[in-house]
């Protein structure tokens, strides 16, 4: 019934407009293309990563509003994450992380909605949140002898890996010391194979494969014809230890690393192999056929396999020039020993052998995405824009003049650094969207003083020419980020009672109450509409006090918090949970704990009080 | 007028036709199948439950929808008006009802064995009072709940009676009442005994009109 609505809307609109611009939305005259009604939902959960505020943030697509964050590295008291013990042991001792990219799970190639998984460059770990609850359910690491996880989080087609690359190199093993002027003998960096389980989930450290310093960068898992490769970008070939704006932007070329994760694996299966810290380390020197260099015009950063699999699209920052090279060519060198020669006893593909053409797409392109229709988009950071070119085959005028092959460019507001389309790194892109996470803000929204948020900016590529239709803001700071058709994605509304296995819940006011242990005491309690059972906790001063609390709610959204005053504590429990809160009360006196999640008509009467008698 | 009620015994010891007796089976299964369905449906619309709080209740037990969690809700709600909770096992009637339809069902195709006006009577009037009996037991029961509500409750609201068919506001809730498909079925084989006691009274007249002497001779 809405759709014919908005048909007619939309047969009103062009009627009145007439022979106007013919533009299939306008955000000139009635509702543009993004918009969507009070009450109906968007087409897409869009899935930002929150850079070094530590979470993800989930919008709708095409409306870009703001539906949740996901709290994953950092403490979040509206979610009550970092608080209860199960967060805050998961966290570890850190309480920021930095997330750059965000990756879907996959079935064959195609996402099915299980799982996110995210990196912390910072930290160098990655994090698992389950999409049944949104909620953080894994996080590993730091992972041994890997240092600054950027290259990560990127996920084979049938989620056996999550592969991982290094930005910084350091000695080996971790906690080793040697002068940074060492950096060319003493340095490494990893490339990481990180096992995932492909029942429950669980994240756990394959195999290592040691490099040379290089900075690893961005990167991307191969499909179809390349499926059992991963492909990473680095910069600082020069191996350059200070100055690096200047003293890594030497080379005309750096390398790009073909890995074959597949191949990787299997020697860690079948051979011996050293490890290092626990995890087995692939010296690629001595394992033929694990990985190769190719390479790449100057200091490049993305490396985006098509979604055929076999155009690897790499862009050069500092060239004015996007490397299309062709996979099939690269098998084909790699059997035929097509070598331009070798880095510390790894083979350098020969460029001209799997150069499959060169685009000018513009000034400092980064990432490139795809439409599955053909086309490439890519951001370019310093022309602040986007540039739309045709994937070959090219035909004959084209190669002649690979300037032909961009066939259109739109401006972005300001500095573009990545840039998603639904699925574009699957096999199946849903492309009829383009969302720009650009980098600088300016004078666009209102000015709320120095520390500007970033802006998003939502691109309509349905048709022939790209179309500027809404623009957004988020925190800092979005890098890469996901999106998926909402079909895809099944969330439960509540915990069902029978699925709760924490041994220490209880539902039934009448099992709950407290004892005391060893040193303190321990109190099962339940929280229900609207009252906790028991609502007073006698304790002494020096306790240290456990609450196992139960929101025995079944109800979708009937959330009750914990919050104690003066005891740096708020658990957040959501209908059907069960939460281990665990605090000291350190000074006598009587303390009021009260819900902090709005529940219901009593909410405020939701209180009780904790009783802290003097030694 | 006397003359009518004199004619009652002899009426009454009419046989039924074959049809009619049929009607009586009908009748005899319809009783049995409502057993096994809904008799009664309430909908509890308000604007945070859009979607509805259902209860079912059938002749054995008390449903609530969404797996049995809107019982616990609606209980949930009440309690902040001082109602009691809900419970399947203050509905005493429902360890009886099964075994009352079923014992109907049993008076019934004795009335189709027996093929008489006689017995098929005694299945509708006492079926009747079974009804009208259960219809009260209902009402008593919505009038009971929501007439002893707790003086401490949180919110003082009057003492009402939720509505039996048809619809009703109550605080932020809309109430919707109505019977399901287990109490057309018991309505139909209502219709059915009628039907069959119609039936051997009708055919009989007829029969009697057009030749009084094969009844003569019977009687």
């Amino acid at each position: 019934m809405q759709h014919f609505k908005l048909l007619f809307l939309a047969l009103l609109t062009l009627g009145l407009v007439g022979c106007g611009s013919g533009s299939s939305s306008s955000s000139d005259g009635g509702a543009p293309a993004s918009y969507v009604p009070p009450g109906e939902t968007d087409d897409y959960y869009l899935f930002y990563s929150g850079g070094h505020s530590g979470q993800v943030f989930v919008a709708g697509l095409p409306s870009l509003r703001e539906v949740q964050e996901i709290p994953v590295f950092t403490p979040s008291p509206g979610h009550g994450y970092g608080f209860d013990k199960e967060s805050k042991e998961m966290m570890g001792e850190y309480n920021w992380g930095d997330v750059h990219h965000p990756g879907l799970s996959k079935t064959d190639g195609v996402y099915d909605g299980r799982w996110l998984f995210v990196n912390d460059n910072a930290n160098n770990r990655v994090a698992r949140i389950s999409l049944k609850d949104f909620s953080t359910k894994q996080i590993l690491g730091p992972i041994p002898n890997s240092m600054g996880n950027h290259g990560s989080s990127f996920v084979t087609p049938n989620t056996e890996y999550l592969l991982v690359a290094t930005r910084f190199s350091v000695p080996l093993p971790k906690g080793r010391h040697a002068n940074v002027e060492d950096y060319q003998s003493e340095f490494n960096g990893i490339v990481s194979g990180v096992e995932i389980d492909q029942e429950s989930g669980e994240m756990s450290v394959g195999w290592q494969v040691k490099t040379p310093p290089f900075n690893w960068d961005l990167g991307s898992t191969g499909k179809g014809p390349s499926d059992g490769w991963a492909f990473w970008t680095s910069y600082n070939t020069e191996m350059a230890h200070d100055s690096l704006e200047i003293n890594a932007s030497q080379r005309d070329r750096d390398f790009a690393a073909f890995v074959n994760w597949e191949r990787a694996a299997e020697i860690v299966e079948n051979q011996d192999v050293n490890t290092q810290n626990g995890v087995p380390l692939i010296d690629p020197a001595e394992h033929e056929g694990v990985m190769y260099y190719v390479p790449v015009s100057k200091s490049p950063h993305g490396i985006d396999a098509s979604p055929s699999g076999r155009w690897i699209v790499a862009s050069g920052k500092l060239q004015p020039t996007t490397t299309v090279f062709d996979f099939e060519q690269v098998q084909t060198a790699i059997e035929n020993e097509d070598f331009q020669g070798e880095f510390r006893g790894v083979p350098v593909l020969n460029y001209d052998s799997i150069v499959e053409g060169e685009v000018p797409v513009g000034q400092g392109p980064l990432h490139t995405q795809y439409d599955g229709e053909g086309n490439a988009y890519t951001s370019l950071y310093i022309e602040s824009a986007v540039a739309k070119w045709s994937l070959p085959p090219w035909d004959e005028s084209t190669k002649e003049d690979m300037s032909q092959a961009v066939t259109d460019k739109i401006d972005v507001h300001y500095n573009i650094g990545h840039l998603v389309i639904p699925g574009s790194d699957s096999q199946e892109p849903y492309g009829d969207w383009l969302v720009a996470m650009n980098k600088l803000q300016k004078d666009r929204g209102l000015n709320v003083g120095p520390e500007k948020p970033e802006t998003s900016q939502l691109i309509d590529i349905s048709g022939e020419e790209m179309e500027m239709i809404e623009e957004d803001y988020t925190r800092p700071e979005p890098h890469f980020a996901q999106v998926v058709p909402a079909d895809i994605i099944n969330p439960i509304e509540v915990h069902k009672q029978e699925n709760n296995d924490h041994p220490e819940a209880r539902w039934d006011p009448e099992n709950t109450g407290q004892t005391r242990t060893s040193d303190g005491v321990e109190v099962h309690m339940v929280s229900k509409r609207s009252q906790y059972y028991p609502d007073k906790i006698e304790a002494q001063v020096g306790d240290q006090v456990t609450i196992h609390l139960t929101n025995v709610e079944q109800v979708s959204d009937m959330i009750h918090g914990f919050g104690v005053a003066e005891h740096n504590m708020n658990g957040i429990v959501t209908p059907g949970e069960t939460k281990t809160l665990e605090f000291t009360v350190d000074e006598a006196g009587v303390y009021p704990f009260y819900c902090t999640n709005f529940c219901s008509a009593l909410h405020q009467e939701m209180q009780g009080y904790l009783e802290v008698q003097p030694r | 007028m006397f003359d009518f009620i004199e004619r009652i015994p002899n009426l009454t010891d009419r046989p039924i036709p074959d049809r009619g007796r049929l009607l009586m089976v009908i009748g005899a299964v319809l009783l049995a199948v409502a057993i096994f369905l809904p008799l009664w449906q309430i909908h509890l619309v308000a604007p945070q439950y859009q979607e509805g709080l259902d209860l079912y209740i059938y002749s054995h037990k008390l449903e609530a929808g969404n797996e049995g969690q809107d019982l616990t809700e609606i209980n949930n709600l009440n309690h902040y008006i001082g109602m009691a909770p809900i419970e399947e096992e203050d509905f005493a009637e429902m360890t009886f009802i099964p075994f009352l339809l079923g014992g109907f069902s049993l008076l019934a195709l004795r009335a189709a064995f027996f093929g008489t006006v006689k017995s098929a009577i005694d299945t509708l009037v006492l079926f009747i009072y079974f009804g009208a009996f259960s219809m009260w037991r209902f009402y008593y029961q919505l009038y009971t709940y929501a007439h002893n509500l707790d003086p401490k409750a949180p919110m003082d609201i009057d003492p009402f009676t939720p509505i039996l068919i048809g619809w009703k506001k109550i605080a932020n809730f809309t109430q919707y009442s109505f019977p399901r498909e287990g109490s057309a079925l018991l309505l139909l084989a209502t219709l059915c005994f009628a039907g069959a006691i119609w039936m051997g009274i009708r055919q009989n007249q007829t029969a009697s009109e057009e030749a009084s002497e094969p009844e003569s001779a019977t009687a």
